[in-house]
């Protein structure tokens, strides 16, 4: 039985089940117990697990970060919240340098079953630090696993499927999507890392996308049918490792691609989409490639470069129409 | 619960004369109610939604920034938090300017880029409201290491709150700060709360004062709810660090009596908590003070009342009337170099 829930509740569903489930599960962040969540992510759940399991930190993103490896190694299963991602910058030492080498470096001896989670991506008019969008960064470290996703059904059947996982995972949510409503089923399920999924069935273009993004990619596919052009929508869903051949699959089909990714373009998210697809798919492609990013600035706080900054259905037509050639 | 530290009254020796001049008096006073009605209005103008994103504002805290007035020079630099506007504002950044910047204006402090987080102001020695917490105290002390290389007696007044204290990039700085005698002025603002959690829950050492001292670090906690109380204790540790001894550390005690940010009910506090508070609000204290021990009169009081409306009225009317930065600002200030090849 499906009924309709918020992503922030998907989240909490998810991460509650697996605790119930798993006595080394525990969630540790700022305001994450008292407060229930600077988003209200983990609402009740001081009050179900108590406060061993649902753990109030101060101010110490580098520090608990680190407390979060150590207790991995150390045979425990920790959910490492962050207010946002822009604040796990300051943790960066321990995700990157020890989260996601500790196996490496013990010969396989010490894996980090560890999940950093927490919302990424611009969030209205909140400035330079509290605007950047972090999959790139993340998925650029061998030895971690990124998740991005808004939908409440895929939020929860892959925050489950991240708990269980034996290798550090970064899991990226939206503080802007969590009212987000979508159906989930009553029963259990897991969705799988490392596959994509297609949204919307299409035959003239292939629009990749994940998170907040793909609903601008969906509403894009909505005006461009009126215009009879049949957008095939693709949710990435996981970053890290990413599934090319679902694109792939879609590309032989569609032969032409637009990625839509809110991560800054250089070095980013879609350029490793675009060098795998002009690698597997070359001879399938009726045009280059064209992404639409974010803007290759910092973003400020008036409501103008919000909106010159982010990608959006306008800009994405033009993405589609120009691989198309037509005006 | 925070406990309130009582000052050391400095009018406690000289029953008659207040301590400080009648001047003194009276630009507190100027300045605290400036802040208060500019903030008063800004969370009016969030209501309307002219403003816009985090929003924290200062109300309760403003005695710190009447103290940093008359203690500290317009030479000294400042570095603080997101928490900012009353900092600024005492700094001599205009009304007009923050308003207009809290508006998104093209004719803000930083020209609609920062809102109402990021003020900067080479001018005023205004080294920015950082919105990551914490990430000034390293900074203010860069600030400071600067000023000792160049060889000034200038310094930097760091501050950050309760919550920024448990960073370990605190740790760091006050170790090279006082390892190198660096001249600088570290301010812990402990409004008793970081977003939900208060201070005691946050270390088994609540007096933040204690970290200075794990450095030898002269180190106080000071009544922040009264001007004179902070002055004296500023005025004090500046001339500690122009002597060239090095950094020195104040927990200067208040409250917020609004939540963390506008979008914040502040249900983790009690009713009676903030009445404490409100009961030894600054403004009034230093008014009542005024008035009742003749310093001034009720009309030069209402003088200043009258000043600060007009100011704050016309800070509106700029702010509205300002224009929009143009989108393609969002490509200015990123780099220098005025031709670099942004990817498109
Ligand atoms: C590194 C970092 N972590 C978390 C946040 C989110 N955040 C913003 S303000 C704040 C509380 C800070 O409290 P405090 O330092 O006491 O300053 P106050 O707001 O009371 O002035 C938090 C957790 C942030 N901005 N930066
Ligand atoms: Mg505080």
């Amino acid at each position: 039985m499906a009924r309709k829930i918020a992503l922030r509740d998907a989240l909490r569903e998810g991460m509650s089940e697996e605790m119930r489930r798993d006595e080394n599960v525990f969630l540790m962040g700022e305001e994450v117990a008292l407060y229930n969540g600077a988003y209200k992510v983990s609402k009740g759940m001081l009050d179900e697990f108590g406060e061993r399991r649902v753990v109030d930190t101060p101010i110490s993103e580098l520090g608990f970060a680190g407390i979060g490896v150590g207790a991995a190694m150390n045979g425990l299963r920790p959910i490492i919240e962050f207010m946002t991602w822009n604040f796990a910058v300051l943790a960066f030492d321990q995700i990157v340098n020890n989260a996601a080498k500790t196996l490496s470096q013990s010969a396989g001896d010490f894996n980090c079953p560890i999940l950093f989670r927490g919302p990424s991506g611009a969030a209205g008019q909140l400035g330079q630090q509290h605007s950047q969008t972090f999959e790139s960064w993340m998925a650029n470290v061998p030895g971690l696993k990124v998740i991005s996703c808004i939908d409440p059904y895929d939020a929860k059947g892959l925050i489950k499927s991240a708990i269980r996982d034996e290798d550090p995972i970064c899991m990226m949510e939206s503080e802007l999507y969590y009212n987000l409503e979508g159906e989930v089923p009553e029963e259990e399920y897991l969705v799988p890392i490392g596959l994509a999924a297609v949204r919307r069935q299409g035959t003239d273009v292939t629009i990749v996308s994940y998170n907040k993004m793909m609903l601008v990619a969906k509403a894009a596919a909505e005006e461009l049918a009126k215009e009879g052009i049949s957008a095939e929508v693709i949710d990435l869903r996981t970053i890290r490792p990413l599934d090319f051949q679902t694109i792939v699959d879609s590309v032989k089909k569609t032969n032409r691609l637009v990625i839509v990714d809110e991560c800054w373009p250089f070095a980013g998210v879609s350029a490793e989409v675009t060098y795998e697809i002009q690698k597997f798919a070359f001879d399938y492609l009726d045009a280059p490639i064209v992404r639409v990013n974010s803007a290759d600035t910092s973003l400020g706080y008036a409501a103008a470069f919000v909106e010159e900054f982010l990608p959006n259905p306008a800009k994405v037509i033009e993405a589609v129409k120009q691989v198309m050639y037509v005006k | 619960m925070t406990q309130v530290v009582k000052s050391k009254k400095p009018r406690a020796k000289k029953a008659k004369a207040p301590a400080f001049s009648k001047e003194t008096y009276l630009q507190w006073y100027e300045v605290m109610l400036r802040i208060r009605r500019f903030e008063e209005r800004t969370l009016m103008m969030y209501g309307q939604q002219k403003i816009r994103g985090f929003c924290h504002v200062y109300i309760g805290q403003e005695a710190i920034a009447a103290g940093l007035v008359s203690a500290i020079r317009p030479e000294d630099a400042i570095a603080t938090a997101y928490r900012q506007h009353g900092i600024a504002l005492s700094r001599g950044i205009s009304s007009k300017a923050c308003m207009a910047e809290l508006f998104g204006k093209k004719t803000g402090v930083v020209n609609g880029k920062g809102g109402s987080m990021h003020f900067f102001s080479k001018e005023k020695r205004f080294f920015g409201g950082n919105g990551i917490v914490g990430a000034q105290i390293p900074i203010g002390t860069g600030i400071a290491f600067a000023e000792k290389y160049k060889g000034t007696d200038n310094l930097c007044v760091t501050m950050f709150g309760d919550g920024a204290a448990r960073q370990g990039a605190l740790f760091e700085s006050f170790n090279m700060a006082m390892t190198w005698k660096l001249p600088v002025l570290y301010i812990c603002e402990n409004n008793g709360y970081a977003m939900g959690t208060s201070v005691s829950r946050t270390s088994n050492v609540p007096d933040i004062y204690k970290i200075g001292l794990a450095f030898d670090m002269p180190s106080e906690a000071v009544d922040g709810m009264n001007p004179e109380a902070v002055h004296e204790a500023l005025a004090k540790a500046a001339k500690h660090i122009r002597e060239g001894n090095g950094p020195y550390f104040l927990e200067i005690k208040t409250y917020r009596y609004k939540g963390h940010s506008v979008s914040d009910p502040g249900k983790y506090r009690s009713k009676e908590e903030l009445k404490e508070y409100k009961d030894l609000d600054p403004i009034k204290v230093v008014e009542n003070k005024i008035l009742k021990d003749k310093i001034a009169s009720e009309a030069e009081i209402k003088a200043i009342k009258d000043l600060i409306k007009t100011e704050i009225d016309e800070a509106i009317e700029f702010a509205e009337n300002s224009d929009y930065p143009d989108p393609s600002e969002l490509y200015t200030d990123n780099y220098v170099q005025k031709d670099y090849p942004f990817l498109t």
